[in-house]
């Protein structure tokens, strides 16, 4: 999950790259880029999930 | 091309405000000691001491080559007809470099004391537990690597600097005194390294609310806050001057709101703690405080002091409540706070430089002069959430992922029978209070 997770950092960070390269009018560049950083807070989300402390032992 | 030379004065007060900034990692460093445990004192402080030397001697050895400044050398990535300034091609060890009061080696001085600073903040974050060789190594990475990347990207003329000029993005990606480059950049280094040290021994059980494990020392958490604004005070105005073409009056402003900004915080934090606990909290009142500092720096020469309140204010609540959230919600063992303030503080900050910032005239923070002039405001909001976009896409998962791979080569994490003993007997041979009494606790095995 951690992996995942990272990937999607990456990949939403990826989509804002693409958004800005790619198109030309403010209003479609603002949602993409909004959309990659969506990504990215999924990815982080994961992240977190992913180093939650297990409950099932003492630790 | 060259960024034009300063006029004497600019220079001399460029040099003033640089001389100003080892205050901030004095700061830093006596409130990552005080919120710590007293038998790991003396480490944090050596540990501080040890990232500033590092962080230093490897950005003069080759950072400053990756990063570089304005105008200076730097490769270049065409994509649509445009050029992505992505990284600097410098010589290292500071050759060709004129050391004659040129902006570019007023901008390489003032850097080895910001990426000390940055290298500073996830020791906060690692304290208890982090072992000071791999303290040190962690630094040198980031020193090395982690930092001059993105701090070309923004202070070197880089792609994010130059997303007003290529896409009318505003003025580009806006990071007056450091914000993004040294506080989310250590912040989030600090986050990753939290993750893979894992919390403190007994912090978290299975069957009982996460203890608090406070800091040994309020006074030096305070007096750290008051060093600490002095330092801000020499980062944000010389990065003014340096990073987005500032005169030496605008100081002025600057200073009047980074006090306010880390005042609204500070008293936030002081009065929500108040209203949660009864009584306000000392270092989450420090942590506001410092928080406010961090968020000023994304935008303190950008707007008026009313909304610099505004920004200090919800920087205070922002980060008291992300601290609570992150240890008691999502398991993030920070001592030092580090994530909350550095990293959402600054995120904040930089957030706030977009929907806040208002401009007088052009912002020189790319080679191209003329298109830097022609740059409009509208569309800044956009080339703030790109930079947000970046510290956690790219920043995050490089140092991460760097530090993690570090870790498989030198464990980062002390044994446990040196967490126990305390980092400063255990490390360095000798304790910072010898006169303490041994607790009965230490001979339990």
């Amino acid at each position: 999950m951690k992996f995942v997770g990272f990937m999607l950092l990456v990949a939403g960070w990826f989509l804002v790259l693409a958004a800005i390269v790619l198109l030309g009018s403010p209003g479609a560049r603002g949602a993409f880029v909004f959309a990659g950083a969506g990504v990215e807070a999924l990815g982080l989300s994961l992240v977190f999930r992913s180093h939650s402390i297990p409950r099932e032992e003492d630790r | 091309m060259t960024t034009p030379a300063l006029t004497e004065v600019t220079t001399v007060a460029c040099l003033f405000f640089i001389f100003l900034t080892p205050m901030a990692a004095a700061g830093i460093a006596f409130i990552n000691t005080g919120l710590g445990r007293s038998h790991s004192a003396a480490h944090m402080m050596m540990a501080s001491l040890a990232a500033l030397s590092i962080a230093g001697l490897v950005y003069f050895a080759f950072g400053f080559g990756w990063e570089g400044f304005i105008a200076g050398p730097a490769h270049t990535l065409t994509l649509s007809g445009k050029g992505w300034n992505w990284i600097a091609a410098e010589p290292f060890f500071f050759r060709k470099l004129a050391s004659d009061g040129t902006p570019a080696f007023l901008a390489a001085s003032l850097q080895v004391f910001c990426v000390g600073l940055a290298a500073m903040i996830p020791l906060g974050s690692g304290a208890d537990r982090w072992r000071l060789r791999a303290s040190g190594i962690s630094t040198a990475i980031l020193a090395g690597w982690t930092y001059p990347i993105f701090a070309h990207w923004v202070w070197g003329g880089g792609w994010l600097a130059q997303l007003g000029a290529n896409y009318g993005l505003g003025h580009g990606f806006l990071d007056v005194g450091g914000a993004g480059t040294i506080h989310v950049v250590g912040g989030l280094t600090a986050l990753s390294i939290t993750w893979i040290l894992g919390p403190r021994r007994g912090k978290y059980s299975a069957d009982s609310m996460a203890p608090a494990i406070p800091g040994h020392n309020a006074v030096l958490i305070l007096f750290g806050c008051l060093l600490a604004l002095v330092g801000w005070l020499g980062f944000n105005s010389a990065g003014a001057i340096l990073f987005v073409g500032g005169e030496p009056s605008g100081s002025a402003l600057i200073a009047l709101n980074t006090i306010l900004a880390a005042a609204a915080a500070a008293l936030t934090a002081a009065f929500i703690t108040k209203i949660r606990f009864g009584k306000p909290d000392a270092s989450l009142t420090a942590n506001g405080w410092v928080g406010g500092l961090v968020a000023s720096s994304a935008t303190c020469a950008f707007v008026v002091p009313a909304e610099a309140v505004v920004i200090g204010s919800i920087a205070g609540a922002v980060v008291t409540f992300s601290i609570e959230w992150l240890e008691l919600k999502l398991e993030v063992d920070d001592p030092g706070g580090a994530v909350s303030v550095h990293a959402i503080g600054g995120l904040w900050g930089l957030l706030a430089a977009g929907l806040f910032a208002r401009f007088q005239g052009p912002v020189w923070n790319v080679a191209d002069r003329s298109a830097a002039a022609a740059a409009g405001d509208s569309g800044q909001w956009l080339a703030q959430v790109i930079g947000l976009a970046t510290l956690l896409g790219f920043v995050l998962p490089l140092t991460y992922g760097l530090n993690w791979l570090l870790n498989l080569l030198y464990p980062y994490r002390v044994s446990v029978e040196g967490e126990r003993q305390g980092l400063d007997l255990h490390e360095l041979g000798a304790g910072a209070y010898p006169e303490f009494v041994t607790h009965t606790e230490d001979f339990i095995p």
